[in-house]
């Protein structure tokens, strides 16, 4: 099929507009692989920067309007370099020059500024789209925790400001104390504020569009069976949902791909539910969404989600992306391993469900199908009494694992009745840590049995030497990993670092 | 009190002001090199052609592929340089190479309408290379005698006999990494030609005159042909002090050769492959004390990791030798320096320039010898501070060394050391897989330039018929409030509010000559120069006043922006006034100000001399947690007590400390440069080329807790309005974090168990030293024990014709004071 006919057979627009601050402005110009933030910087909004162009460092951090929980809509950060710029196409943006003027300054703006939260100032429109979210997010001020938890209250303000929205904002200058002190210092938003009324109001509708030049397009279908018919036809698609890992390969890598299929907006792939077998997940609600929606009720994925990358990439990335993208070193492969969970795939010729131990086949190989799309990730029920997931990293937010490890044990009577536990960092494909399994299996749940586990453990998989870790400490952090989860459960000291 | 630091009435230095900048910065509106690209038509953009090899010859280049991607306009190789082929000052920099010295190495540039067409233009190029032996390693390059330079040396005293007379000599070895800079934005340059054939480059640099003599020395052209503008910078860190020079001259090439505007800005990984790093170093040691923990000697080599060209290696070296005792008096030292040369990118200068690594090998020691003596290392290291008329190894006197126990003394109770440390020891016994530790460390930092002449400064001030002021001068703006400062320091010296004072971007048509703006020494130089412009224009105007207010004119005051006598009740005349009487007086109402550090002076081929106008203190008190199953930790608080003299600015200097603090923080215990040292093809390519892998402290890296406060009633007499330097300093307060991670680690082990911890002490190495404290370090990697006893390990000596140290710099200098 050539792109003529992908033209034919579909529905999207190719006359796009953004609002941007408040003002229509059409999306010309641009290829499948520019991101919003150049395209932002064209337009001569150069307050959103580049620092790292891979979602790193929050320089490059704006408001979008996407659909929210509390309210109608959300002042979602997303980093705009991650972003195809096709994709802001009908979507409202507001960049740190739409918040506020020298002349009159947001209440974040203002705060930054008095309180010496700007040094070098490149990092700052970041910072401020970023915490302006969190200030707007409603019940923030009567105590409602953010989508990480009230767990530590080193990380929440007086003002119920929740620290963990500005994880993935980097600066190299302050030390990050005025940043924090400014981030506790806010109020609430005024009456007037056209931004929070603006939450009230539904959020713009994801518009299927396409754009296509030289020679490379990106399609935005319109629904399930139009983004299925175009897979079926072109085995060569790149499929994007949430494209925090695309704009890594666009801008780092110099990756072109002939067709992007974004399918991150699909109504289909955005359910969530919940029955007396499982929980189902859609694959393309974001990480925060997903956080959300359960709320704590999967413990497990709720340890898990706060350490993943930064809230910046959380806003984007999503779970069925996280799986597609096949790399070893994924965070919620280890947690969904442990949780037994299955990979709803589905395609132009009906689903199928795949436990995840059986998804990966080789590094960044699974056995999705060209034609097939991730639907959604299935949690059985009940879930295991006794789980935990451990990440080791060199820092503990906005850090890719050197290990991680989902557990997920039942003890019952002292015995360990059943043990899953999913490895990342370890080898090619996330693992399951069968020999560990089988050690602690049927034994009981006692130190002595479980430091012969962790040396068990700690000769799973088959991990490498590289820049993230040794593979004498990633071989050590295994066994480690297990027994810690026995000193926490059968003690009171605290978690600690 | 000196004319100098004396403070008029109501002065707007002091006051916590915002930066500058604040209100812009906030709002997205404050723009940066690059962001006058949108700004200017037809612009070209730069994209290199980077060498896969650690070493190679170059043996052929074809450029016409490039031509054929459409888009592409011109391909920049050696041919095209009408001038000198050099990056640099010290010709050891071509600018375009016929050797790779690098993996990354940029062999020519590809200049295209978009940045798409020059990626896919440099792909195009066709280099053959014949790859070389390489040196990736300070280790490989020691063993293979590969240095470079001078070799300093600094002597006191009788080492061997203090040594003998020791009661305990201890010695060992220790390695350390450098730091990326990392600033947020990476090096950009816009160069274009002018409407009078003026070459007119803007450049995210420290040192505008350097980026303006590179850019004429290449093009072949006089200095005064070339402007070089700097508005701001997303953060320098030192980086940007040697490194732009040659990117802004690749951008000026292009615009004098095509024509066009050419924009130059490097992407991430491009600046982190391409641009110099803090130097790692390598340091065998042998120390003595005596049976109450006092140091009698030191015997050091310390040799640094030079990378493939010679840059600021030699003053940073320098820096580290006078930095080597930190705050402690050891009479007897002998310590050499070396560097090493290496196929990496060119090692440069980076907040603190070498005095960080020279500070580390001394607090390492102490650190590592504490539990050994038997001594709490927070006593051993109080016992051997400086006190009065002591001398540093190079002959400076230390002055004002009360000041330094004054920093310790009030840090010692503000952070409750002494019931804390008691807290830290129950918590211990309490918890078999969590310990924490509390450190206390000082910090002595010098302040000048060592090299003498570089200590000098300009500014041009103008007020104008209205009354309004604006000043230039020759110092950079990178985000430490330099300019904040100066305009603090115009309006106190005129008498007039902060708003009537603009200040206007760095320009080197504006002020010649400048220094860069470096070694914490922005606001001393500059500011003097601007308050020496201020005084003139303001004498000139008590002339005017005196007349009007009938009175003389050492009589009359400018405060709050009106002239009046010294008595109570004199009349009061606005500023305003005073300036149009004056235009119509014909007075002058400009004035270029100057200035230079007196009474320093420096001879670095016996190492000695006075080189620092003044030292700056501080003492910091840190306390972590270290999770035993991972090596894991947080730091939970810290509490600085931080000298900066009479503070111009608290708000920025508090900013200057705590950002000092949390960046060396990560760089003692974070920031991992990795290269490939393997003999694989990706041999000496930075494995930490992004932000994804090269981690830098993020929020969660922060002080749960933390304390600054500025050292009070410490005006520094030799310093604009009484204050001192801040911009370094305090990132060595982050010491007490590493020595606090091994006091951690090592309460996993029995007590007085020494702890050898790798820098970084990332969560794997604080594993490892509390595997080695807990004696189970199998897998753990080498890292070389304390020794006692003679004869240890015995630092390398110098070989025989080792090159002395006399830098290229001080060398010019040299030859014009005897000629």
């Amino acid at each position: 099929m050539t792109s003529d006919e992908v033209s034919a057979m579909t529905t999207q627009r190719t006359d796009l507009t953004v609002t941007v601050n408040g003002r229509p402005v059409p999306l010309t110009d641009v290829a499948a692989h520019t991101t919003a933030l150049d395209w932002l910087r064209d337009q001569g909004l150069t307050g959103c920067k580049e620092g790292c162009a891979e979602g790193e460092c929050g320089a490059c951090s704006v408001l979008v309007a996407r659909p929210g929980l509390d309210t109608p809509t959300e002042w979602t950060p997303l980093n705009a370099c991650l972003m195809p710029a096709a994709s802001l196409g009908g979507q409202e943006v507001v960049t740190a020059e739409g918040l506020g003027t020298p002349d009159r300054l947001h209440p974040v703006q203002r705060e930054m500024a008095v309180r010496g939260g700007s040094q070098c100032g490149y990092c700052t429109p970041g910072f401020v789209c970023s915490m302006a979210a969190e200030y707007y997010r409603r019940g923030r001020c009567t105590g409602a925790p953010g989508p990480d938890g009230a767990g530590d209250m080193h990380e929440h303000g007086p003002n119920g400001f929740d620290l963990h929205a500005l994880s993935g904002n980097l600066c190299r200058c302050t030390g990050y104390r005025p940043i924090r002190d400014a981030a506790y210092a806010l109020g609430e938003p005024e009456d007037d504020d056209r931004l929070a009324a603006r939450l009230d109001a539904p959020p713009p509708e994801p518009v299927p569009a396409r754009v296509a030049r030289a020679g490379a397009e990106l399609v935005r279908p319109a629904d399930l069976a139009e983004a299925l018919r175009i897979l079926a036809e072109r085995p060569d698609a790149t499929l994007v949902a949430g494209s925090t890992d695309w704009g890594v390969e666009v801008n780092l890598r110099g990756s072109r791909a002939a067709l992007t299929v974004a399918v991150d907006r699909l109504p289909e792939l955005r359910a969530f539910s919940v029955t007396d077998e499982w929980v189902e997940i859609g694959a393309a609600l974001s990480l925060t969404e997903a956080e959300r929606r359960l709320d704590g009720r999967v413990p497990l994925l709720a340890e898990m989600f706060p350490q993943f990358a930064s809230r910046l990439i959380r806003n984007g990335a999503t779970i069925g992306g996280n799986l597609g993208t096949g790399s070893p070193i994924g965070d919620t492969p280890p947690a969904l391993l442990a949780l037994d969970a299955d990979v709803v795939l589905t395609s132009a010729e009906g689903e199928r469900q795949v436990p995840v131990a059986e998804y990966f086949t080789g590094y960044r190989q699974s056995v999705r199908r060209a034609d097939e799309l991730i639907r959604a990730v299935r949690v059985p029920l009940p879930l295991a009494r006794l789980t935990a997931f451990h990440k080791i990293a060199k820092r503990r937010f906005d850090d890719i694992s050197s290990v991680a490890v989902g557990f997920a044990l039942d003890v019952e009577d002292g015995v360990v009745r059943r043990a899953r536990i999913g490895l990342g960092g370890v080898a090619a494909t996330p693992i399951r840590a069968r020999a560990t399994e089988a050690a602690l299996t049927g034994r009981p749940w006692r130190e002595d049995v479980v430091r012969r586990a962790a040396e068990v453990m700690a000769g799973e998989g088959t991990p490498l030497d590289d820049h993230r870790a040794s593979a004498a400490y990633r071989s050590a952090m295994l066994g480690q990993a297990l027994l810690k989860l026995y000193a926490h459960d059968t003690s009171l000291e605290g978690v600690g670092a | 009190m000196s004319a100098l630091s004396e403070r008029p009435q109501n002065p707007l230095v002091g006051l916590a002001v915002p930066h500058e900048s604040a209100d812009l910065h906030v709002t997205g509106e404050a723009l940066y090199t690059d962001d006058l690209v949108q700004r200017t038509k037809d612009v070209l953009h730069a994209h290199p052609v980077q060498a896969p090899h650690a070493h190679a010859r170059i043996a052929s280049l074809r450029t016409e592929p490039a031509y054929a991607v459409p888009g592409v306009v011109r391909v920049l190789t050696a041919d095209d340089v009408p001038g000198v082929n050099d990056a640099g000052v010290k010709h050891d920099e071509p600018l375009f190479p016929t050797e790779v010295m690098f993996h990354g190495h940029a062999v020519c540039w590809v200049l295209a309408d978009s940045i798409e067409a020059a990626r896919l233009g440099a792909a195009a190029v066709q280099v053959g290379y014949e790859p070389l032996p390489s040196l990736v390693t300070v280790r490989e390059a020691i063993e293979a005698g590969s240095f470079q330079g001078g070799q300093p040396h600094m002597a006191r005293g009788d080492v061997e006999r203090a040594f003998e007379e020791s009661d305990h000599v201890f010695s060992g070895e220790l390695e350390f990494a450098g730091q990326e800079h990392f600033y947020l934005e990476t090096h950009a340059s816009l160069a274009l030609v002018d409407e009078n054939g003026q070459v007119f480059v803007q450049s995210s640099t420290q040192h505008p005159s350097e980026t303006q003599e590179i850019v004429a020395h290449v093009l072949g052209r006089h200095s005064h042909d070339v402007t070089v503008q700097c508005l701001r910078m997303g953060g320098g860190f030192g980086g940007k002090e040697m490194q732009p020079h040659g990117f802004a001259a690749i951008a000026a090439l292009g615009a004098t050769l095509t024509g066009r505007p050419v924009r130059l800005r490097l992407n991430r990984a491009q600046d982190m492959t391409m641009s110099g790093k803090r130097h790692g170093f390598h340091a065998e040691w042998r120390v003595g004390f005596d049976a109450h923990g006092l140091l009698q000697a030191l015997d050091a080599t310390l040799t640094s990791d030079g990378g493939w060209s010679l840059d600021l290696s030699e003053p940073v070296l320098a820096r580290a030798l006078c930095h080597v005792d930190n705050a402690y008096w050891i009479p007897n030292v002998r310590v050499n320096g070396r560097i090493s040369k290496t196929n990496k990118t060119s090692q440069t200068a980076f907040r603190g320039f070498g005095g960080p690594q020279g500070m580390l090998v001394l607090e390492d020691v102490l650190g590592r010898c504490a539990p050994l003596l038997g001594i709490d290392a927070d006593e051993l290291r109080r016992r051997n501070l400086y006190t009065h008329g002591q001398t540093t190894p190079y002959g400076q006197v230390v002055g004002h060394p009360e000041r330094l126990h004054a920093a310790w003394e009030q840090v010692h109770a503000s952070s409750d050391f002494v019931a804390r440390t008691e807290d830290v020891a129950l918590f211990n016994r309490a918890h078999p897989h969590t310990k924490r530790g509390l450190a206390i460390t000082p910090v002595k930092f010098g302040i000048s330039f060592n090299l003498t002449a570089f200590n000098q400064a300009g500014a041009l001030v103008h007020v104008y018929k209205d009354g309004s002021v604006l000043i230039n001068h020759g110092g950079t703006e990178m985000g430490q409030g330099l300019h904040t400062k100066m305009l603090q320091v115009a309006a106190t010296t005129l008498g007039v509010p902060l708003a009537k004072v603009r200040l206007a971007p760095t320009r080197t048509d504006k002020v010649p000559n400048t220094s860069a703006t470096a070694a914490s020494s922005g606001a001393d130089l500059n500011g003097a120069a601007v308050k020496n412009a201020c005084e003139q224009i303001r004498e000139r105007l008590c002339q005017v006043a005196a007349t009007r207010l009938g009175v003389s004119p050492g009589d009359v005051r400018f405060v709050d922006g009106q002239a009046r006598a010294i008595a109570s009740s004199s009349e009061r005349v606005p500023w305003e006034e005073i300036v149009h009487d004056a235009y119509f007086q014909r007075v002058q109402l400009f004035a270029a100000g100057f200035y230079r550090t007196e009474g320093i002076h420096w001879d670095s081929s016996i190492f000695q001399g006075e080189p620092f106008k003044y030292f700056a203190y501080g003492a910091a008190a840190a306390e972590v947690e270290v999770d035993g199953f991972t090596g894991a930790y947080r730091l939970r608080r810290v509490d600085i007590v931080h000298d900066v003299g009479d503070s111009l600015s608290p708000l920025v200097d508090v900013g200057q400390i705590e950002g000092g603090f949390v960046q060396g923080a990560g760089w003692l215990t974070l920031e991992d440069l990795r290269w490939d040292e393997s003999d694989g093809p990706g041999r000496g390519r930075l494995l930490t080329q992004a932000a994804s892998t090269y981690k830098l402290p993020s929020l969660s890296e922060m002080p749960e807790e933390f304390n600054v406060a500025l050292l009070q009633h410490a005006p520094e007499e030799g310093a604009v309005y009484g204050s001192k330097a801040v911009g370094e300093p305090p990132l060595m307060l982050a010491f007490s974090v590493r020595e606090a991670l091994r006091q951690a680690a090592a309460a996993f082990g029995p007590v007085g168990t020494s702890v050898d911890l790798a820098s970084p002490a990332t969560p794997e190495a604080v594993f490892w030293a509390v595997q080695q404290a807990r004696g189970a370090a199998q897998g753990a990697p080498e890292h070389g024990h304390v020794v006692e006893g003679a004869p240890g390990v015995v630092p390398d000596q110098p070989a025989e014709g080792a090159p002395e140290y006399e830098p290229e710099s001080e060398r010019v200098q040299h030859e014009l004071s005897t000629t």
